[in-house]
């Protein structure tokens, strides 16, 4: 139990940046903000899921997908039919030619609820389709690119033609979607009203708990012995495959599981912000997730979650203030980044607090002279060779026992 | 068939499979561009279409001089050298503050030419405003040429595609004909070995990229004639070129060739039996089906990974 509360945290020092995450998001910022802009940070933290997802697939797997808007987008999508069909009763739709039914439907002159409309009409089912729909979705994909071992770049330039399609259906298809409007006009949830300033606290702080949960089981399954072969998959693949495992397979699980935590995300997004729209499917908003997992640092998760903050708000201040400032700071926050700051601001963080540590340690073992030091790192290489030698002894032992 | 009769059928198929050689034009251009760049170089550059939109820009603006000048009728000839030129020029420069430097991190390249595409998409709206602006078009290229009453072919069309001709021929010529041609083939399948035989791969580079770049430049240019110019035009093509080029092959010539006459009639059809919408979903759906069964592309090398 205890093995496995520490690798959900992370250690000491990942337990320590979680509080510290979930302080700023449990007290700090409610206490700080104004519901209106508590509720923009919950809109962001909801990206963030996304982020988070990057950094597992591509800051951990090396895979990059440029389609993780279409995980968010059928999360969010799942959401807003549900809340939708509830807003749209008999009785608050009854000038509609066909009450009853969603009202862009019925500026359609579509007359029944399409069949893929009507799972949607029960909670329980709306959030199994929330999680299992991008799921499968995302082993489809994966399973027919990966066993073929379509990778890197080709892998980005696929998914972001799917994400293309998905947004160019939506808005066509006006009459089951509700087009390029999207999905609007959301009111309650099973009765209780989402857009009232209580509902709003509290699908904030559910949010952020789910963020805290989503990281801690990414830090779980990048602790397991299946993170370790996802590290080693990115860095180098063949080898892994030479050594016998089925990188496909892991690839299709990191996949979908990006993709759930993705459909999460679109889900919370709806409930917060009281709509959907095919403006979060297509490749700019997939393209500028990625953008924020990569600010952060493509392989930390706590990282991810500042930095899609971070780039938020900056978002939010220049294009209130300078809008024509934004997409050049955009554009150059991109080009700076991949440059010069691979591991974003976690690597900005490793950096200096290595350097911080290092100056700390050095002032205190100043007595030490400096030809001990060399003498300890040359042993601590040693040591290893020795312990590989004595294995190889014992398993030649071992062989010969068996034959024997 | 759909309530038309068969001679309308047949006008329809020409007709929109002329509109869709215009879009097989530009699409070509573009993916010639991104086949050298990706293709041989395997950087993916995700502002290719900004390129093309410079090429564009050069030929409005240029239109506008030759009015207040009077030379309309020839002014296309020099747009087109100029916008190779400028293009070419501001991809020389790219690759050489930017993409040199990410040779060995592909993904990285594609985000970082989309953060150069925003650049330059709000350089173009600063510069030249957000609404789309057309080029002054000389008289023989308006007008349309009637083999049958019932059939109306765009002169404009015919001659981007004469044009879209010269420049695969011309980029044939260059890739497998000429001494640099050469030259970037040999950097492209070992590095380190035409390094050692004496060729400046870093020169190759900077070249192929600012060669590629030049095509977009032209492509804009023939892109004038066929629609107007706003400064987010480019990112209406940069994935269509994409696929094109993925589809075809990522190295061959011949694919790029195939797969953008390919996907440009499928569109260009389907969208005349479906709303346009549809029919570039069913386009793309084929294309990312095809792709799942046939990675490697249609006209792929044999070669195996």
């Amino acid at each position: 139990m205890n093995a496995i509360l520490s690798r959900l945290l992370g250690g000491k020092e990942g337990a320590i940046g979680l509080a510290i995450l979930a302080a700023i998001i449990f007290i700090v910022l409610p206490l700080g903000l104004d519901i209106f802009r508590l509720n923009l940070v919950g809109k962001y933290l909801t990206y963030a899921f996304v982020a988070v997802s990057l950094v597992l697939l591509w800051g951990n797997g090396g895979i990059l997908s440029l389609g993780q808007g279409i995980f968010f987008g059928l999360g969010g999508y799942g959401m807003a039919m549900f809340l939708k069909l509830e807003a749209s009763d008999p009785i608050s739709t009854k000038i509609q030619t066909t009450p009853g039914i969603p009202d862009f439907m019925d500026w359609n002159q579509i007359t029944t609820i399409p069949w893929f409309w009507q799972p949607f009409k029960s909670l329980p089912l709306t959030i199994l389709a929330i999680l299992v729909i991008p799921a499968l979705f995302a082993y489809f994909i994966g399973f027919a690119m990966f066993k073929r071992r379509v990778g890197g770049v080709y892998f980005a330039i696929i998914t972001q033609a799917i994400a293309l399609i998905l947004s160019i259906l939506i808005v066509g298809q006006q009459g089951y979607t509700g087009g390029v409007n999207g999905i609007t006009d959301l009111r309650t949830l099973l009765g209780w009203d989402v857009r009232a300033d209580s509902a709003k606290y509290i699908l904030y702080f559910l949010n952020g708990a789910l963020l805290i949960g989503v990281i801690m089981v990414s830090r779980y399954i990048l602790s397991s012995k299946f993170g370790m072969l996802l590290l080693a998959m990115r860095d180098k693949e063949e080898r892994v495959r030479f050594s016998g495992y089925d990188v496909s397979d892991f690839k299709i699980f990191i996949f979908c599981v990006a993709a759930v935590i993705s459909a999460i995300g679109g889900a919370m997004f709806t409930l917060q912000v009281g709509f959907m729209s095919p403006s979060f499917v297509g490749i700019v908003p997939s393209i500028e997730m990625v953008i924020f997992a990569a600010v952060g640092g493509r392989a930390s998760l706590i990282g991810a979650v500042y930095g899609t903050l971070l780039v938020n708000y900056g978002k939010t201040v220049f294009s209130e203030t300078y809008p024509e400032l934004w997409l050049f700071l955009m554009g150059g926050l991109f080009i700076a980044v991949v440059m010069f700051f691979p591991d974003g601001l976690a690597g900005l963080y490793a950096k200096y607090s290595k350097k911080i540590k290092f100056l700390r340690r050095f002032s205190e073992s100043e007595k030490v002279k400096n030809t001990e030091v060399l003498v300890t790192s040359a042993e601590t290489e040693v040591v290893p060779n020795n312990g590989l030698a004595d294995d190889i002894v014992k398993f030649n032992v071992n062989e010969l026992g068996a034959k024997a | 068939m759909f309530g038309y009769s068969m001679a309308d059928i047949g006008n329809v198929m020409v007709m929109q499979g002329f509109s869709g050689l215009s879009m097989f034009t530009v699409l070509l251009l573009m993916a010639l561009g991104l086949a050298i760049i990706f293709g041989q170089m395997g950087v993916i550059n995700m502002a290719h279409g900004e390129f093309m939109t410079i090429g564009a820009y050069t030929t409005v603006m240029l239109s506008k001089v030759a009015v207040t000048y009077g030379f309309v009728n020839y002014y296309f000839i020099f747009a087109i050298i100029l916008a190779f030129i400028l293009a070419f020029a501001v991809g020389y420069f790219v690759e050489f503050i930017m993409i040199r430097h990410l040779y060995k991190r592909p993904l990285d390249t594609l985000l970082a030419t989309w953060g150069l595409s925003l650049v330059m998409q709000q350089m173009f709206r600063s510069s030249f405003g957000a609404k789309e602006v057309s080029a002054e078009l000389p008289e023989w290229l308006l007008g349309s040429f009637k083999p049958t009453p019932d059939i109306d072919i765009p002169i404009n069309g015919v001659f981007v595609m004469v044009l879209a001709l010269f420049v695969t021929a011309g980029v044939y010529i260059f890739m497998y004909r000429s001494r640099w041609g050469l030259r970037v083939r040999a950097t492209v399948q070992n590095r380190v070995m035409a390094g050692a035989v004496g060729i400046n791969t870093k020169k190759v580079d900077r070249v192929t990229f600012a060669l590629g770049c030049g095509i977009a430049g032209i492509a804009g240019a023939a892109f004038t004639t066929i629609a107007s110019t706003g400064p987010t035009t480019g990112t209406l093509y940069i994935v269509d070129s994409f696929m094109v080029v993925v589809f075809g092959g990522a190295a061959s010539l011949m694919g790029t060739i195939a797969s953008a006459f390919g996907i440009a009639q499928a569109q260009s059809i389907l969208q005349f039996f479906m709303t346009s919408s549809m029919g570039k979903v069913s386009t793309l759906l084929v294309i990312v089906g095809i792709l799942m069964m046939k990675p490697e592309g249609l006209f792929a090398s044999k070669l195996r990974k």
